[in-house]
């Protein structure tokens, strides 16, 4: 009796649900087209940066809000300007360099890490975690001044001694959401796999990576957002006069010397912000995914 | 049985943990320890500090532009706590009902979240500046300006981050809920605020804290905008350690006392948290 009852529920359940799927909000065309109104809004600043990079730099103060017209068209020059002030292309590729780097090793140290830490569980693993979880609190003000001097005596003011340095500060995020991860992972298909005769790496490779991987990609996004995006740590850990990154390239037009150049400024703008758009096309259901996770977790 | 296993994995703790240990010591924990100890010290480089007790930690209470830089971010959290969570529960609350096109707002609204914050900073800028000089004035007239400036620029960049968050939150609510407040006669204001709300409590102690937390801890975007003109007077906590630091000579010790107090400032505020997180979840 009750079963049938329940069934018939679940019989209206999902017939409402198909009907309410098609059927849209009440006065659904009016919020359809507010938020295509804010949208558009919402991308104005980026257009008008655009705009504004084809323009003279002297009309770009002056007449902010105006397309290029006949007079104040410039062309690309503006674009050539900016990429040799600040030496974009070099800048964009330590940029690529950092990031691809660091984010791989977080990914391969982190986890494996994450890994040791659940499964042995005695009170080394235990402290370590802590004090991962302490790293997380921690603003980046706190170690800023040290950490600049630390990494100059140990020559790790480079692009490739940035790797381990992001490893070392970005580590607690990472560890913190794969132990998570692998506390899912019920320990008996390892088990089965070492029984076999896997060895311990082998079985972490084989056996855990692959149940691991969308919490991979999640950090993954998470920490390219973070790197690629990051200004004050390689400002202040990098040997300036070698490498710069795409953020400490638009802030040096900036910071340079006297009155800004507008012009070149505006190409810049428009340079960093194109690999983002492209990568968030590609990657946009990734993207919504690892924040979701990242915000679950943390 | 973990222990067998765990006997396994343990004797390669040189392969698996010490790695990220390492390079943790080299990036976190030894700056950490230093950055303690030189709070308690004047010094110029690491090398010749000089211990002098709490001198600093007076000095950081004594620097008015401190204090201006405190209330400043105190205000301006506060001010995009509220703007950004209210405005982006709302957008997720319209876009997870069928409404055409949500997915294309959803891709649009999310996009500037991923754009660095000097470059977001020199964007509005640009737009700021631009509406401003219709009266003659500037980002860097006042403060205050800067101010609202900063709060424009956050929720444009924040609204969709948070957003996501209430998505996800408000898709995985127990229909079976939802449908027995349909089912008692509830209406949609009722709903919302009686049952939706309640059972969002985990989503909105998330989305609080990381935009506490976003607010406190912001330093690109003020630099970029503003960089705390006029006269350090839109200078946030983050902007205001970097000046002391790298722009006084002579106040390298107080720059690291406020450093370890802007520290413990967010460490309480993630301990709060942390604790209403987990007091205040509602279960289903």
């Amino acid at each position: 009796m009750s079963n049938a009852i329940k069934a018939a529920n679940t019989a209206t359940r999902t017939h409402t649900g198909k009907v309410e799927k098609k059927e849209y909000m009440k006065h659904g065309w009016f919020w359809t087209i507010l938020f295509a109104l804010v949208s558009i809004a919402w991308i104005y600043p980026i257009l008008l940066v655009v705009f504004n990079s084809f323009k003279q730099k002297i009309y770009i103060s002056s007449q902010t809000f105006s397309l290029p017209n006949a007079k104040s068209w410039v062309g690309l020059s503006n674009y050539t300007d900016g990429i040799e002030k600040t030496d974009f292309i070099s800048s964009f590729w330590w940029t690529v360099v950092i990031t691809v780097g660091s984010v791989a090793l977080i990914l391969l140290c982190t986890s494996m890490c994450a890994w040791w830490i659940v499964r042995v569980d005695n009170w080394a693993a235990k402290g370590l975690y802590l004090l991962f979880l302490f790293n997380m609190i921690v603003p980046f003000q706190m170690v800023m001044y040290p950490l600049a001097k630390l990494t100059d005596m140990f020559s790790l003011n480079t692009p490739w001694g940035l790797w381990i340095i992001y490893l070392g500060f970005g580590a607690g995020l990472a560890v913190f959401m794969f132990t998570g991860v692998v506390k899912g992972i019920p320990s008996e298909i390892e088990e089965a796999a070492m029984i076999d005769g896997a060895s311990v790496p082998r079985t972490f490779f084989t056996v855990v990576v692959p149940m691991m991987k969308p919490s991979i990609v999640s950090v993954a996004i998470l920490e390219t957002m973070w790197i690629w995006n990051d200004y004050l740590l390689p400002y202040l850990t990098l040997d300036g006069n070698k490498y710069m990154t795409i953020s400490i390239a638009v802030q040096y037009l900036k910071g340079g010397y006297g009155a800004v150049d507008m012009g070149a400024m505006m190409g810049c703008l428009v340079l960093a912000i194109i690999p983002i758009v492209v990568f968030y096309l590609f990657c946009q259901k990734f993207i919504i995914a690892g924040v979701t996770a990242g915000a679950v977790k943390g | 049985m973990v222990t067998m296993i765990g006997k396994s994995i343990r004797r390669w703790w040189a392969v698996f943990a010490l790695p990220t240990f390492a390079a943790f010591i080299i990036g976190f924990v030894a700056p950490f320890v230093i950055g303690i100890y030189l709070s308690f010290t004047k010094f110029t480089t690491i090398t010749d500090a000089r211990w002098v007790g709490f001198k600093n930690y007076r000095g950081v209470f004594s620097d008015p532009d401190f204090v201006h830089a405190l209330i400043f971010t105190v205000a301006f959290t506060v001010v995009t706590t509220i703007l950004i969570n209210v405005l982006a529960f709302f957008v997720a609350y319209m876009f997870t009902r069928a409404m055409r096109g949500a997915n294309l707002f959803r891709g649009v609204f999310f996009m500037p979240n991923l754009i660095g914050g000097i470059v977001l900073g020199y964007i509005w800028q640009l737009l700021l500046n631009g509406v401003l000089a219709h009266w003659g004035l500037s980002l860097t007239y006042k403060g205050i300006y800067g101010f609202w400036g900063l709060v424009i620029l956050m929720c444009w960049q924040q609204i969709g981050y948070m957003m996501v968050i209430y998505i996800a939150g408000l898709q995985s609510l127990p229909s079976d809920v939802m449908e027995a407040a349909q089912v008692d006669g509830a209406n949609a204001r009722q709903t919302l605020f009686h049952v939706t709300i309640p059972l969002m409590m985990p989503s909105i102690t998330v989305c609080t804290f990381l935009t506490v937390t976003n607010g406190f801890k912001l330093f690109d975007q003020n630099l970029a905008l503003t960089n705390g003109a006029p006269s350090n007077s839109s200078e946030m906590l983050a902007l205001n350690i970097y000046n002391t630091f790298y722009g006084r000579v002579g106040f390298e010790g107080v720059g690291q006392a406020k450093a370890v107090v802007f520290f413990i400032i967010v460490a309480v505020i993630a301990i709060i948290q942390n604790r209403l997180t987990t007091s205040k979840e509602v279960q289903a």
